[in-house]
């Protein structure tokens, strides 16, 4: 891997941006491996890289059925944050901020994390009230999270609309540490560090059945591109997970929903930070390109379709019209759907499974992209040593039966 | 946004009705006999299926009543609709 630095990119930019190589290989599955991972997203690839980089696991592959990033990691509205309720959410995902800070120079890939700022609105008394539940849970586990009043909000957001609207801005919590990272970036960085360690990287290739030992382990995937051995097998395939690990006799408690979002056309810097809104259900932030970036809902049905209705996106559009009036011009350039993986407590599972040799890194829901790293790193480790990192440890499978629950889906209501 | 045939009122846009997840799950019998998995499966665990899934809906804003439907996850098209009560129709004789 020929290393990015000042004097690469003025080298090339003297010489008409030519000669770039090639940042990763397309190497043709190789008959066994190591390990496996299925899925090529942000969290299948960073799975890889550490598993290359703090395991020394090098023989492993990365298997897509599309290409790289093409599934929720390149669809998602790129929000960074870590003020989840309860501890063992918190955690995780703090791990996972934490690694977003210096991910860029380990990668050695610019993933643009910009911490800005994430601001979520509060616009009824019970808002309020759980607004500051959440900062004092948070302030005391460490994350940091502060309150603002309607005017203080103001003064962090100017575009936002404090005014006469329909559901007043009552306060907001911030999270100052948190913020946007670019998306393609993310996948691109991980495949370009995985495979400089020997990982490959497979597109393409959809895997089409899990195959398994009389004793129950598994010994391979069969894929679109022929069979695979491999005595471990790592799944993060978002959406889909229910239907990869089905193929192993493993039922999940995921329902898979669509999940749309949308860009406007770009514009010069208007909009400083990030700012969600649960009750009236609008997310909103601006990107270097300059295109306002908005997450709308789920649709209510389950559906694998990577599209939703019209109504989910106009609704998130009138909220994000009424809070911020200056955008009511502005055009919509795209919009687009994903299959996200809804766990019942809205709470992911790392774990291992009752199948031996098989892994499970799915339930994300509305939310996996700011796990990204951290998720990586704690489900390599479990991969690695067959058993859970402390911090998903009380991830599991299990906790659906057992009634450990971390229900941060009573505790948040909607958004992830 | 979709259209769904209401087996008592015919066809109406999507947002008179609410969604009721997966159809034909049945509480079950007998709970204080019944082991944590069995109550795991009922309560949590979901097929979650990539093609024909039978679900329930729920006419909210019209007749208020349940009802079934056959919808086909890949493509979010209607195979067929029909009371609660009814045993799943054949999709294929019922496709439309």
């Amino acid at each position: 891997m020929q290393p990015f630095s000042i004097w690469s990119l003025i080298r090339r930019g003297l010489t008409g941006q030519r000669g770039w190589p090639v940042q990763w290989r397309s190497p043709e599955p190789k008959a066994a491996y190591d390990a496996v991972i299925v899925g090529g997203g942000g969290h299948g690839l960073g799975t890889a890289y550490y598993l290359a980089s703090e395991h020394r696991v090098t023989k492993v592959a990365v298997l897509e059925k599309g290409w790289i990033g093409g599934g929720n990691t390149g669809r998602n509205t790129t929000i960074i944050r870590s003020n989840y309720l309860f501890d063992e959410s918190a955690r995780l995902y703090d791990h996972a901020l934490k690694r977003w800070e210096d991910l860029a120079q380990v990668l050695n890939y610019n993933v643009m994390f910009s911490p800005r700022g994430v601001m979520m609105l509060a616009h009824t008394v019970h808002d309020v009230q759980v607004s500051k539940r959440h900062v004092h849970a948070n302030r005391a586990a460490g994350v940091d999270n502060e309150w603002l009043t309607p005017e203080e909000a103001k003064a962090f957001c100017p575009p936002l609309n404090i005014g006469d609207i329909r559901y007043p801005v009552l306060g907001a919590a911030l999270q100052r540490r948190g913020g946007t990272a670019r998306h393609d970036a993310v996948a691109w960085g991980y495949a370009r560090a995985a495979d400089a360690l020997g990982v490959d990287i497979i597109e393409n290739c959809e895997v089409t059945g899990i195959r398994r030992s009389p004793s129950g382990q598994v010994e391979g995937v069969q894929t679109s591109r022929g069979f695979i051995r491999a005595p471990r097998i790592g799944v993060a395939a978002a959406g889909h997970s229910s239907v990869i690990m089905g193929m192993a006799g493993v039922a999940l408690p995921l329902e898979s929903y669509p999940l749309q979002a949308l860009v406007s056309e770009p514009v010069k810097p208007v909009f400083p930070c990030v700012v969600m809104s649960n009750t009236i259900h609008a997310y909103i932030s601006q990107s270097d390109k300059g295109e306002l970036v908005i997450g709308a809902g789920t649709d209510a049905y389950t559906s694998y379709t990577q599209r939703g209705g019209l109504h989910i996106t106009s609704h998130a559009l009138e909220a994000i019209c009424e809070l911020f009036p200056m955008f009511r011009r502005l055009k919509m350039l795209r919009c687009w759907g994903g299959v996200v993986d809804l766990s019942p407590d809205r709470s992911p599972i790392i774990a291992k499974t009752p199948v031996p040799g098989l892994y499970v890194n799915c339930g994300w829901g509305t939310g996996g992209f700011k796990a990204t790293p951290g998720s990586a790193h704690v489900f390599a480790w479990t991969i690695a040593r067959d058993e859970p990192h402390p911090l998903n440890a009380p991830f599991t499978l299990e906790r659906f039966r057992d009634g450990t629950l971390i229900d941060e889906a009573a505790a948040a209501a909607v958004a992830h | 946004m979709l259209l769904i045939d209401c087996p008592y009122c015919g066809e109406r846009p999507e947002p008179e009705f609410v969604y009721g997840g997966q159809a034909h799950v049945a509480r079950p019998q007998d709970p204080q006999s019944r082991t944590l998995d069995e109550w795991s499966g009922y309560l949590y665990q979901r097929d979650n299926t990539r093609g024909v899934h039978a679900e329930r809906w729920r006419h909210t804003h019209g007749c208020g009543r349940f009802f079934n439907a056959l919808r086909d996850t890949t493509t979010d098209q209607f195979l067929a609709t029909y009371k609660s009560g009814e045993p799943r129709p054949d999709p294929k004789a019922r496709a439309r």
